[in-house]
């Protein structure tokens, strides 16, 4: 993805439109019930569901995983099959024109309640159309919200493009009447937990691909596997993203087009949510009355939503000179494909790739920009000083190549003012001071509750930071790298930077192997904002901007902490083996002593999220390793390995020489 | 209604009336014995290709010689059939297909016709053809880009000569020539550029001597000459090469000799105990199976080359017939090869019809390119002439119900002689080389035709297709035979749609390629090739083909969108043969072949991607060497790389071909 990737990355200015503009003016029922006409992809016409089913079904490939279930089971093949059937028929999406509708009409009312705008770039939807003409494609948005599938559908609707059919979890389908209506909308629903259950992997691929070739509708499903709890983008999960591409490496479609579709919220309905799940509270299962209860949140104001239709990703050129198709020439097409290492590298590029365009089309909202001041004054802020840094973030944030909402017809302080009154739940000016709001609960409290609604506080404020994190990773990583790399000599900087990356590679998201290019994005952002100059292959900061490269490092303290903080607690002793489980809580338990002590400053060291992550990492850096016990996971803590890596993240030991890309 | 019902106003048979000059030319080789039956074959035999020679329209004049072969009908010279003389260029074209007699033009009405004698549509006007043109390739009939008149003789380099080679083959009494006509006339196939380069008047590295064996022995003796004075030889049969296979290899430094074998083109015996024919491999398509009928014979190898490819460039480049159903390819129809090497001659001991006596040596010689030594005399299967042959067609809906009955056909086994599917843009390209017709009848039918397949039946006619079939055999056989394939077509939507079509369809095999040196006369060059592919990939790999030739066209800047059409050839249990036209109009770029050969570059890489092979039969040349590893495996190469080592270690046989 080397020349491609770069070019594509490079952001362009779009321009949006407000589609609840027209829905206030006019009736939306008659938005409803009116013509709908797509073109879809080669004149293709959808098959019934049950043409679809049938096709699966009898489809070669599973015809010959039933085979190879049965044998290995001893079960008849006639109940495999049923067995397939029956999954099938839970899975399968029932797409009807007429839900359609009656969903176009409800939402149309919610939406109009909920935000002041939806934004949708008619570029984007330009290019869109062109591209179902074309090729099958791939709708792949980010995941903030619930409400993110209903809207992407509404847009397509509304602009006559073929409704898509998304891959929806199957929580959402245990909603009893909800669940249908989803799934007559154009939603099929996946098991969460699918492991190694061959016939279900068997089954859902083939659906998908089947769906893909005969390219009746744009497939839609998360990269990310799931909503993003931290509104950060997740690392990529990989089964989706090969089961689209399939068709184009086996030569059965010409193309396949993936089109990246960003999301930005100025407020996410469910931000109290995320806050609790973060924190060890289970999140409510998902129920029909659950939802009725929700009505409360139709009375809130969430301001302006963004839809950046992305331009479609091309899987055959990205593919051109990476993935030799001729690798299937010798099995019949219908066999499983045995992915070899090479073609999982490619599909991991390929998800990546779009996360990262993902988060180029983000529209940023002024507030974004607020939490990172407000998270970096605990004790809060004036508000003339967070209004100085939150325009100089600004300036900082345009040249880094961010999309903002920061309405040009209002003065700054007013645009701010509105973004504060908008975030109330969050944080509050009082006497000319702002601060994070907590919660406030009953009576007296302990030591531990006080933390708790401390760092729900936080990590509520967090979330909206994460949402342009992106924006400042690579600076921020290369400013980190400069400070504790042992020489601000060219290479021994990128050595550093390549371990933090590494490190992080489950927090933030890198293209793999795409080191050299991050490197110098960072340098280009450094040197365009006058913090860096690089002379002789050595980099320098400049006195004068030696602020800019303190608050790039200061956005990263909160992750840098909690690695260190979680290393600090595994090198332990009573940390040998562990479940998942009993390791989130006993870090859990630790973190919140080290809070109440003092030892541990940042609240987002509680974020079970970045927990789990550290544990990933250490995983994949094979400081830990797994094992399957007994239908469990169970870990093993190398306890030297630990250290080591807490110690470089310490900057008190060069990273080890390793494989690293070389500049 | 039945599929049937298109076919009635036609009448089923092809008998005509008696051809007497036939009868007059016996069987030099037939005993008197059989004399009668044999004549009354061969009578047979011509009524049959007169047949699909011929129109309707010509019957009463239609006297049919037994020169005629199925592609040439020389009217112009029916008392003798000549072979193909020394001097090509004084009948062929020196820079272009075919007979220099026959070629398409724009008249000064702007109509297209057809000139010469030879070809059914010889003499023809074909008021479609400029419309289809102009409006396909945004051609402009004003936009012409002539082709240089005449031969400069003195832009032919100087012959590289080994004197003392030249002395000694004079000696042993061989014909040869240094004729700068002779030598360019055998620098080249039938490539684009090879042919766009002789039109602009280029001439790259040519043959320094050509020489014209008599017989096998002269062929000895040309060899152990040149492996006495190292020189390099190319062996030149048709010359209808489409790989780059006859290109002098411009790094040769060696005095390059053209081995013509064309005088080497009787045949030598046959055997109608055992069915076979003992000819030496000189001799041309049309001449052998033109020879044999006049014994009640056939080969029944029909590639679409065969006016002008030799026997010994079949076996060379593992040639496959349109006819393969029934008669089989070119490894099928060979008995036994007689080759000259530099290590000496190989042949088999016996004849016998299947041995096991390790691998086949034949097929180290079938597709050895000219890379390892002449092919002198060759045994071959031979056939009675058909009683009776009968073309037909059918249109399907779409391509992809075409193919889907094409794969039932093979695998019931039932496949008629020849079953070609036809996409939609070239089911229209034939349709735009309908001659005028002549008959208000004949318009009204083709009318009514139209009228019921697309309003009637619903066909689009941007998706329909059409397969065209010929049927040979007995008339009964053939009659329950033709049944049945419609049957099957019918269960795929498919609709007969009269012998006209089918006959019309196997026609624009021949005018193809007289057809692309229209083409370049006014801005449009284009070239076809092919591969085989097994039956599940078929669709996509035509699919992806021509969308990636489109594509790459726009890429390079080619102004106009290409003609990209493909036809499904040939059928095989395991899959099949499909071949690609591709065509475009080239204004505008300043290096069209550049562009062209980077589109037929990227073309082929996508057939291989999608799980086609290299070639079904047109070979590796130069053309596709780059491939020939990755198509066979490095330990694959390396065995005829051995096998090269060993029987030509100075490389004498210098085409560099294939490895």
């Amino acid at each position: 993805m080397e020349p491609l990737g770069k070019h594509m990355l490079r952001a362009e200015l779009e321009s949006f439109f407000d589609i609840l503009e027209e829905r206030r003016q006019s009736s939306d029922i008659s938005h409803a019930l009116r013509t709908f006409s797509a073109q879809p992809y080669h004149e293709a016409t959808p098959p019934s569901v049950k043409a679809l089913n049938r096709m699966v079904l009898e489809s070669q490939f599973l015809r010959y995983v039933i085979a190879e279930v049965a044998a290995e089971s001893g079960e008849p093949p006639e109940c495999v099959k049923e067995e397939a059937a029956g999954i099938l028929d839970k899975m399968a999406q029932n797409l009807q024109l007429s839900f359609i509708r009656l969903l176009g009409f409800s939402l149309s009312k919610i939406f109009k309640r909920l935000f002041r705008s939806i934004w949708v770039n008619e570029d984007g939807l330009a290019r869109l159309q062109q591209a179902i003409q074309e090729h099958p494609v791939i709708l792949m948005p980010n995941h903030r919200s619930y409400i993110d599938f209903l809207v992407l559908s509404y847009i397509m609707f509304t602009y006559d493009l073929s409704i898509p059919v998304i891959a929806a979890g199957i929580p959402l389908m245990g909603m009893s009447l909800i669940g249908e209506i989803f799934r007559r909308s154009g939603a099929f629903f996946i098991r969460r937990s699918i492991g190694s259950d061959k016939l279900y992997w068997a089954v859902l691929s083939e659906y998908v691909r089947t769906i893909v070739r005969t390219g009746f509708a744009p497939v839609e499903f998360y990269v990310e596997g799931l909503r993003s709890r931290t509104l950060k983008s997740l690392t990529p999960k990989l089964g989706l993203m090969q089961m689209v591409l399939e068709p184009f490496f086996k030569g059965e479609v010409y193309d396949v087009l993936l089109v990246p579709v960003s999301i930005s919220y100025d407020r996410v309905l469910e931000e109290t949510l995320l806050a609790h799940e973060l924190l060890g509270v289970p999140k409510p299962k998902e129920t029909t009355t659950g939802l009725l209860k929700a009505r409360k949140v139709l009375e809130d104001d969430y301001g302006c939503m963004h839809v950046c239709f992305g331009k479609p990703v091309s899987a055959r050129a990205l593919a051109q000179g990476r993935v030799n198709r001729g690798q299937f020439n010798l099995v019949p097409r219908g066999l499983p494909l045995n992915a070899s290492a090479e073609l999982q590298e490619f599909v991991n590029g390929v998800a990546h790739l779009l996360v990262r365009l993902q988060e180029k089309n983000m529209v940023l909202s002024p507030w974004s920009l607020m939490t990172f001041t407000l998270l970096q004054s605990p004790q809060g802020v004036d508000w003339d000083q967070l209004t100085h840094k939150t325009l100089w973030l600004r300036t900082l944030a345009l040249r880094f190549g961010a999309h903002l909402n920061w309405p040009a017809q209002l003065a700054d302080s007013e645009v701010m003012s509105d973004s504060l009154a908008l975030h109330h739940s969050i944080a509050c000016r009082e006497k000319g001071r702002v601060q994070l709001v907590e919660e406030v609960g009953p009576g007296p409290v302990t030591q531990e509750e006080a933390v708790f609604r401390k760092a729900s506080a936080v990590l509520m404020c967090a979330s909206y930071r994460n949402q342009a994190l992106h924006v400042f990773t690579r600076p921020a990583l290369v400013a980190l790298a400069m400070t504790t790399a042992a020489s601000p000599r060219k290479e021994d900087v990128f050595r550093r930077f390549c371990f933090l990356q590494e490190l992080f590679a489950n927090e933030l998201i890198f293209i793999p192997g795409h080191a050299v290019q991050d490197f110098e994005e960072g340098c280009d952002g450094l040197q365009q904002c006058g913090a860096l100059t690089i002379t002789d292959q050595t980099l320098r900061v400049t006195e004068e901007e030696q602020d800019a490269i303190i608050f790039l490092t200061a956005i990263l303290q909160p992750f840098i902490e909690t690695y260190e903080v979680v290393c600090r607690i595994l090198c332990e002793e009573r940390f040998q083996t562990f479940s998942e489980k009993s390791f989130l809580s006993s870090v859990r338990d630790a973190v919140i002593k080290l809070l109440i002590s003092g030892e541990v400053r940042s609240y987002e060291c509680l974020s079970s999220n970045t927990q789990k992550n550290v544990l990933w990492a250490l995983l994949r850096m094979g400081a830990v390793s797994k094992s399957r016990v007994a239908e469990q996971n169970e870990y093993r803590v190398s306890k030297a390995a630990v250290r080591r890596i807490w110690e470089t993240l310490g900057g008190r030991v060069t990273p080890q020489v390793m494989s690293y890309s070389r500049l | 209604m039945t599929a049937r019902d298109l076919t009635t106003s036609h009448p089923p048979s092809r008998r005509r009336a008696p051809l007497t000059r036939a009868l007059k030319r016996g069987s030099g080789m037939a005993s008197d014995g059989h004399i009668c039956e044999r004549r009354r074959a061969a009578e047979r035999r011509l009524r049959v290709i007169s047949g699909h020679l011929h129109q309707r329209a010509q019957d009463g004049h239609a006297a049919v010689s037994a020169q005629e072969c199925k592609a040439e009908a020389s009217r112009a010279n029916p008392a003798k059939a000549a072979p193909v003389p020394k001097r090509r260029h004084d009948i062929m074209k020196w820079n272009g297909w075919g007979y220099s007699d026959s070629r398409f033009l724009f008249n000064k009405k702007g109509q297209a016709e057809f000139t010469g004698k030879r070809y059914r549509l010889s003499g023809l006007i074909l008021p479609s053809l400029k419309d289809w043109f102009e409006g396909t390739f945004g051609a402009n009939l004003q936009h012409k880009s002539p082709a240089t008149p005449a031969l400069n003789v003195s832009a032919v380099p100087p012959p590289n000569l080994n004197e003392s080679f030249v002395e000694e083959l004079k000696a042993a009494g061989v014909a040869l020539s240094q004729e700068p006509e002779d030598r360019v006339f055998r620098s080249h196939g039938h490539c684009l550029h090879e042919i766009f380069a002789l039109r602009e008047g280029r001439i790259s590295r040519v043959p320094d001597l050509v020489v014209w064996p008599s017989c096998h022995n002269d062929v000895v003796k040309i060899v152990e000459l040149a492996c006495k004075h190292n020189v390099c030889l190319i062996p030149y049969g048709g010359g209808t090469s489409v790989s780059s296979a006859l290109e002098c290899p411009p790094e040769e430094t060696r005095s390059i000799v053209s081995l013509d074998t064309s005088q080497m083109n009787r045949i030598l015996w046959i055997d109608e105990k055992n069915l076979t024919a003992h000819v030496e491999a000189g001799i041309i398509g049309q001449d052998l199976e033109r020879q044999l009928n006049e014994s009640g014979y056939c080969t029944g190898h029909e590639p679409d080359s065969m006016e002008f490819s030799s026997l010994g460039g079949w076996v060379a480049t593992r040639a496959s017939g349109m006819k393969k159903n029934i008669y089989g390819n070119i490894e099928d129809l060979v008995v036994h090869i007689k080759m000259v090497t530099p290590r000496g001659v190989i042949e088999k001991s016996c004849q016998g019809p299947r041995m096991s006596t390790g691998p086949d040596i034949h097929h180290f010689i079938m597709g050895s390119e000219g890379t390892l030594g002449v092919v002198t005399e060759v045994t071959m299967k031979i056939r009675p002439v058909p009683e009776y042959q009968k073309y037909g067609s059918i249109v399907f809906p779409n391509f992809q119900q075409g193919v889907a009955c094409l794969r039932e056909v093979a695998k019931q086994r039932c496949a008629p002689a020849s079953i070609r599917l036809m996409d939609n843009e070239q089911f229209q390209f034939g349709h735009a080389l309908k001659p005028q017709v002549s008959s208000i009848f004949t318009s009204f039918l083709d009318g009514l035709k139209k009228f019921y397949i697309t309003k009637f039946k619903g066909f689009d006619p941007h998706h329909l297709c059409v397969a065209t079939l010929l049927f040979e055999g007995d008339r009964e056989k053939v009659l329950q035979h033709e049944k049945q394939v419609y049957d099957i077509a019918a269960k795929f939507g498919g609709l007969a749609a009269g012998e006209d079509n089918g006959q019309r369809g196997y026609m624009l095999t021949f005018v193809i390629a007289y057809l692309r040196d229209l083409g370049m006369d006014y801005y449009v060059i284009g070239e076809s090739f092919e591969t085989s592919v097994p039956w599940d990939r078929v669709l996509d790999l035509c699919r992806n083909v021509k969308e990636r030739i489109v594509r790459e066209c726009k890429e390079r800047g080619v102004q106009f969108p290409p003609l990209s059409t493909c036809r499904v050839t040939q059928t095989y249990d395991a899959g099949a043969c499909v071949y690609f036209y591709f065509a475009f109009n080239y204004r505008g770029l300043s290096d069209p072949i550049h562009v062209y050969e980077n589109v037929e570059h990227a073309a082929r890489e996508e057939i291989l991607a999608n799980g086609g092979s290299l070639s079904h039969h047109h070979g590796v040349g130069k053309l596709r060497k780059e491939w020939m590893k990755e198509a066979v495996s490095t330990v694959g190469l390396g065995m005829l790389k051995s096998v090269k080592e060993y029987v030509d270690p100075s490389n004498i046989f210098g085409n560099r071909n294939l490895l």
